[in-house]
């Protein structure tokens, strides 16, 4: 995966396995990640590609069995994120993630943006205040939800409620922000709204985004990797992917003979 | 037509014999019904009926006497409330740490396993044996004596493994992606616990509580066990009032006074050679029950309240 590209790493997957008990889930990965860039990640289900997303917030340190072998290096001060001796919060706490299905608290508009803030020690309310407005902002759902932040989340519609979602992992300034399928539960026009959106967030984070859809690949990423039975086969700038695939299985996958 | 397709009138008589078993089975269902609520309706009907010339306020402000129709339930219903809150200030902290402990931070392995498993056991331990252990280690062994703190702990013990299974049925009625949700904002497992895991499952905790509680109060054998005395005609002491003996209470005197409840003091009527103590005993029988109805009444009221603003 010799790509010959400008700008600098977010990220690196190196050498990255990963076990779910005995199951061998990725293998032997190696991957980057462009600073302010969109990496889309496809595949048809049960691939791995989420399993790959959700080992960049160590999200699997959350259930016992799971084990990764490899790193994935993180920069620009090059902390291996899958390190033991690097504490799974810390890494939360630079690396945001909105899942599949929103999932929103069960709590006011205003608390579900200020919690990561709150969990981070903050209770000035006047900064509390001006981050959700900034958050809420940046997820382009501020209109909708100005004059409503005390009502529950709950009460917005699902591509609301998933745009709230990116807002609280936007409050806490992530340097990389995980997209789980984040449009897979949303018709389309939410989902052409959630598309703008990360294209617009590009310009502050680094995104990397599963998605089953190829168009939205195509639509809202700068470099796409396509894995297949837990690993990466093919890795490259989108408009090269999705023109001049390199390798058959990709082919296959993306003209539809596949998956 | 093929040969395996039915007609018409054979689909009909397959639906007609169906509807058949269908209307055989709701009138089992309702007969059923009826004889439960039948036998809730006369016990409640036949208390009070048997109970209603003792329905005065003089029934709930007297203390217990040798004459029938002076006698009262004021030490009872006070020991039972007063019982209760020890019980509920000792059981619920407990049993939320330890329901939350285990479906929170425990690793699953074969030693939680055990505990599990012994949980679930001690809510079928008969209630006299922790009567027994209650009298051993509350009454002597601590030196709490025959008081209303041997018995709220005594009773919180008893309820305990209610209490942490319905804690932990709760959280696990929360979706995996709520903590995840919560863990991917860089929470620790504790304030994922304090803001969200707590807070979402406390309907249902409280409903465990509810029930232990109602469990409780109607305990009788335990609370013999440990020494509570069936005539007794003080109160335990106010805190900071002065008693007629010129000492003044101090906060939490009250705990190590002697004590009585309702249902020993039921018991205690029913047993009496003078019949006029049944009537007594029949309107003791029915406050109790309109205790245990008004705190289930609380609890499906908080639960309705908190629930409406849990959804996911």
């Amino acid at each position: 995966m010799q790509i010959h590209d400008k700008s600098p790493l977010k990220a690196e997957a190196r050498n990255l396995s990963f076990y779910y008990g005995e199951a061998k889930a990725l293998k032997n990965i190696n991957m980057p990640i462009y600073d302010k860039k969109v990496t889309a990640l496809i595949g048809p289900s049960g691939c791995g590609k989420s399993t790959y997303l959700r080992s960049f917030n160590r999200m699997h340190d959350l259930y016992p069995g799971n084990r990764y072998e490899g790193e994935i290096r993180f920069f620009p001060d090059n902390t291996n994120l899958l390190s033991p001796e690097v504490d799974p919060i810390e890494v939360r706490m630079r690396v945001g993630m909105v899942f599949q299905k929103p999932n929103p608290f069960p709590k006011s508009i205003y608390e579900n943006v200020a919690y990561g803030l709150r969990v981070r020690g903050e209770n000035n309310k006047r900064v509390l205040d001006d981050k959700v407005e900034h958050a809420l902002r940046g997820a382009a759902i501020w209109d909708e939800a100005k004059d409503r932040l005390n009502e529950l989340a709950s009460n917005l519609s699902g591509g609301q409620q998933q745009r709230l979602c990116i807002a609280r992992a936007l409050a806490t300034d992530p340097e990389l922000l995980l997209f789980d399928e984040p449009t897979s539960a949303l018709d389309p026009i939410a989902t052409g709204a959630i598309e703008e959106l990360v294209h617009e967030l590009k310009k502050r984070v680094t995104i990397l985004i599963v998605t089953h859809n190829m168009q939205q690949a195509a639509r809202v990423s700068d470099y796409t990797a396509y894995m297949y039975l837990g690993e990466m086969i093919e890795f490259g700038k989108t408009d090269e992917i999705f023109i001049k695939p390199q390798d058959k299985r990709t082919e296959d996958y993306i003209t539809g003979r596949m998956g | 037509m093929q040969a395996n397709i039915l007609t018409t009138e054979q689909i009909r008589a397959l639906i007609a014999k169906g509807k058949l078993k269908d209307a055989v089975f709701k009138a089992v269902g309702i007969f059923c019904l009826a004889i439960a609520l039948l036998v809730i309706v006369l016990l409640v009907s036949d208390m009070v009926m048997k109970g209603s010339e003792r329905f005065t306020v003089d029934f709930f402000m007297n203390f217990a006497s040798r004459r029938a129709t002076q006698a009262g339930i004021l030490s009872a219903w006070v020991g039972s409330l007063l019982v209760m809150l020890v019980t509920a200030l000792a059981a619920v902290p407990l049993g939320v740490a330890a329901g939350v402990y285990l479906e929170e931070y425990a690793k699953r392995n074969w030693i939680t396993e055990l505990i599990e498993i012994n949980i679930t056991n001690l809510a079928a331990v008969p209630s006299i044996v922790y009567g027994l252990l209650a009298l051993g280690i509350f009454v002597y062994q601590f030196g709490f004596g025959q008081s209303i703190l041997s018995a709220g702990l005594t009773l919180a013990l008893l309820i305990l493994p209610i209490i942490i299974v319905s804690t932990r049925e709760a959280i696990r009625a929360i979706p995996a992606m709520i903590r995840e949700g919560s863990m991917a904002v860089g929470a620790t497992r504790w304030q994922t616990c304090r803001y969200h895991i707590i807070p979402y499952a406390m309907p249902g905790i409280l409903t465990g509580v509810i029930i232990g509680l109602a469990r409780a109060i109607g305990e009788t054998a335990p609370i013999i066990t440990i020494g509570a005395l069936t005539f007794i005609a003080f109160l335990p002491p106010v805190p900071y009032t002065t008693g007629t003996d010129g000492v003044t209470a101090g906060m939490f005197d009250w705990v190590m006074s002697p004590f009585t409840v309702m249902p020993i003091q039921i018991f205690n009527w029913t047993s009496r050679p003078d019949p006029a103590f049944e009537v007594n005993a029949a309107a003791a029988g029915f406050v109790l029950m309109a205790m245990v109805l008004s705190m289930n009444a609380v609890a499906i009221y908080l639960r309705y309240k908190m629930r409406k603003n849990i959804k996911w």
